[in-house]
């Protein structure tokens, strides 16, 4: 196989264009957060029934897709797919610039956003939370280590082995504690089941390819630097399989809960009379966020095409944000069965569905770590060689 | 039920070495780990709280009137926190909550709040350790190192917590709240740790319908004791295994 020679990306006025609307939304990001910063959470749509909103949503989705953006430098490095090799750069870079983008979210939605050293310096080792400040962080760290043995000069194959092995076993654990934030909450019933963590892991495959392919594609758009289209039809067949994987993950979660009789009443929320979640559930996840672009992404022609193909791509990151939404802020908005059994009121919205109106502020924030994600990626490219030059 | 006496005859004599030793030790701790013990609730007294008693609230609520608030009232003049017309994003320390069992029609109401668990949700997936539970069984959030990330309130099964969604003014002295941090009932640890009950309950007493008891679960001699240990009671998702402190009876 003929050597690939990586270069940073030129500079044309496209590229530079594009990055300075991302910098707009990260720009209006920032007035937002200092917003909520002075005024608090009460100019936010969230509330002490939904107590994580939107931001969380977005925050979630870049943190999942970090981890699954890695695996196409895995796919190469750890699985010994040659053919993937030319894209491990990227593929690490964009999982380190997905995770500033869903931690920047994560931590300036906090209450006290100002006090972000305690969370870096105050560990309650029994909280899935403060495990998942180190799995982030050490991720960073494992991936960097990762992306220099592809990119150093001279570095045993072994060792990127190594390294790439390391990094995978990582996302593996990280993804496992992100879904592991919500299968642990004994409480809610819309959480509470082993099977996020695994559900979670599958939703990163998915998410993180579908936003390799986003940016990929892209940048060859802008830069005429990228990948061939024999690696891409490669992508995109496997990207069907992740988000059959991801569905099946959900039928298994949502037939385990209707086995259960005290179940029921979520289960029947979330498919069937949950109006809003329902509507995202279907019509977002499932038929639009699944089947459409899996018919696509495994039709012989239909994927070979630019167009046809990001429509799918674009279903697929669509689809899980609303899977992620429906997940976190449907599973708030079911409520808390304090009492089971037993109708329930109160001046606390007790037995009540709980309403979540996402302010503008929540959606500036989360365009906002999108562009932070795609900006760091442009910068790197930029600076960097990350992008193969040519195929030949 | 036989519970372990917790004091030997003769503590009475050591009271003043054990105070002075208990408070060398405070003053220590302080020193080396200023977030534990500058705890916004009890200072020193939080230190010194006695892991042998274990305070509990035992509720009876065929005696819990449905049109009474007094307890709920109670609680937000002691505490300081109020209605101000935002009831989504309003903090509720504690509320009255009516029941309705759809098969037989039985109507009850009762006040829940923080149930202080042995076991606490809310101090497990704590990152960084602000949701505590002092050795007397008192769960309370330490207010400088809550980060505001509310995943105590995702945990807590009786939707007990509140975010401060708003800047907070006219603060009680006792009970210090700040915007973008997470609060509950705090059992009037301020008043406890002086000998005294939580306000809900002297309110119950006086202006409601004494439906409330107050006292040391460990403590076999206590009314609360006595009266767990003579009449049934239950706990509030007793299936979840959290030990609560604070008890039903007639639920």
């Amino acid at each position: 196989m003929a050597k690939t020679v990586f270069s940073e990306v030129k500079s044309t006025p496209q590229f530079w264009g594009v990055m300075v609307v991302f910098a707009a939304f990260i720009g209006g990001a920032a007035m937002s957060i200092l917003y909520i910063e002075h005024y608090g959470h009460i100019v936010t749509g969230m509330n002490n029934q939904i107590v994580w909103g939107l931001p969380h949503v977005f925050a979630i989705f870049l943190i999942v897709a970090a981890s699954g953006a890695l695996n196409v430098a895995s796919i190469g490095s750890v699985f010994g797919k040659a053919d993937y090799k030319p894209a491990s750069r990227l593929s690490s870079v964009l999982a380190l610039a997905l995770l500033m983008g869903g931690l920047a979210a994560l931590v300036l939605d906090l209450g006290r956003a100002d006090r972000l050293i305690i969370a870096m310096t105050k560990y309650n080792f029994r909280s899935i939370f403060a495990w998942n400040v180190l799995l982030y962080t050490g991720f960073m760290g494992v991936v960097a280590v990762y992306l220099y043995t592809q990119m150093a000069r001279g570095i045993p194959a072994l060792w990127l082995r190594a390294a790439g092995t390391a990094a995978f076993i990582w996302r593996l654990a990280l993804t496992t504690g992100t879904g592991s934030i919500f299968g642990w909450l004994v409480a809610r019933s819309a959480y509470d089941a082993a099977i996020m963590a695994p559900l979670f892991i599958a939703m990163s495959f998915s998410f993180g390819l579908a936003m390799f392919m986003l940016v990929s594609t892209c940048t060859k758009r802008l830069t005429g630097q990228g990948f061939d289209d024999a690696l891409r039809l490669r992508m995109a067949r496997l990207l069907g399989v992740f988000a059959a994987v991801v569905l099946y993950f959900t039928a298994v979660q949502h037939l385990s809960n209707l086995y259960v009789a005290q179940h029921w009443a979520v289960v029947k929320f979330i498919l069937l009379n949950g109006g809003i979640y329902t509507q995202l559930f279907w019509i977002g996840q499932v038929v639009l966020g699944g089947i459409v672009p899996m018919a696509i992404l495994f039709h012989p022609t239909l994927a070979t095409r630019t167009r046809p193909l990001m429509a799918a791509v674009l279903l697929v990151i669509l689809g899980g944000f609303a899977q992620i939404y429906v997940i976190v802020v449907g599973g708030q908005a079911f409520p808390l069965e304090i009492f089971p059994g037993l109708e329930v009121s109160s001046s606390f919205f007790d037995g009540e569905i709980n309403a979540y109106t996402p302010s503008i502020y929540e959606w500036s924030m989360g365009f906002g770590a999108l562009a932070l994600t795609f900006i760091i990626t442009g910068v790197a490219m930029k600076f960097l060689r990350i992008l193969p030059e040519n195929n030949s | 039920m036989k519970l372990p006496l917790l004091k030997s005859k003769n503590d009475a004599t050591d009271i003043g070495r054990r105070q002075f030793l208990k408070s060398g030790a405070a003053m220590v701790t302080v020193t080396l780990a200023p977030g534990v013990t500058v705890m916004a609730y009890g200072g020193a007294a939080a230190a010194q709280a006695n892991p042998a008693t274990r305070w509990g609230l035992l509720i009876d609520v065929n005696k819990c009137a449905k049109d009474c608030t007094a307890c709920v009232s109670a609680c937000s003049n002691e505490n300081g926190w109020q209605d101000t017309g935002n009831p989504a994003t309003d903090a509720q320390w504690i509320r009255k909550v009516e029941l309705r069992n759809p098969q037989t029609g039985l109507e009850q109401s009762l006040a829940v709040m923080c149930q202080h668990c042995e076991n606490p949700p809310c101090v497990d997936v704590c990152p960084t350790g602000a949701s505590f539970k002092r050795p007397d069984g008192i769960v309370l959030v330490d207010k400088h190192i809550c980060i505001g990330c509310r995943y105590c309130m995702m945990a807590c099964p009786y939707k007990a917590r509140s975010f401060i969604h708003e800047p907070v003014t006219d603060q009680k002295p006792h009970a210090p709240r700040g915007k973008g941090t997470v609060e509950g009932c705090t059992l009037c640890v301020h008043r406890v740790d002086e000998g005294q009950q939580p306000a809900c309950v002297d309110a119950c007493n006086t202006t409601g319908n004494g439906a409330m008891i107050f006292g040391d679960l460990n403590d076999p001699e206590s009314e609360i004791a006595i009266q767990l240990a003579t009449y049934a009671s239950s706990a509030i998702r007793s299936d979840l295994g959290l030990n609560p402190g604070v008890r039903y009876q007639n639920l």
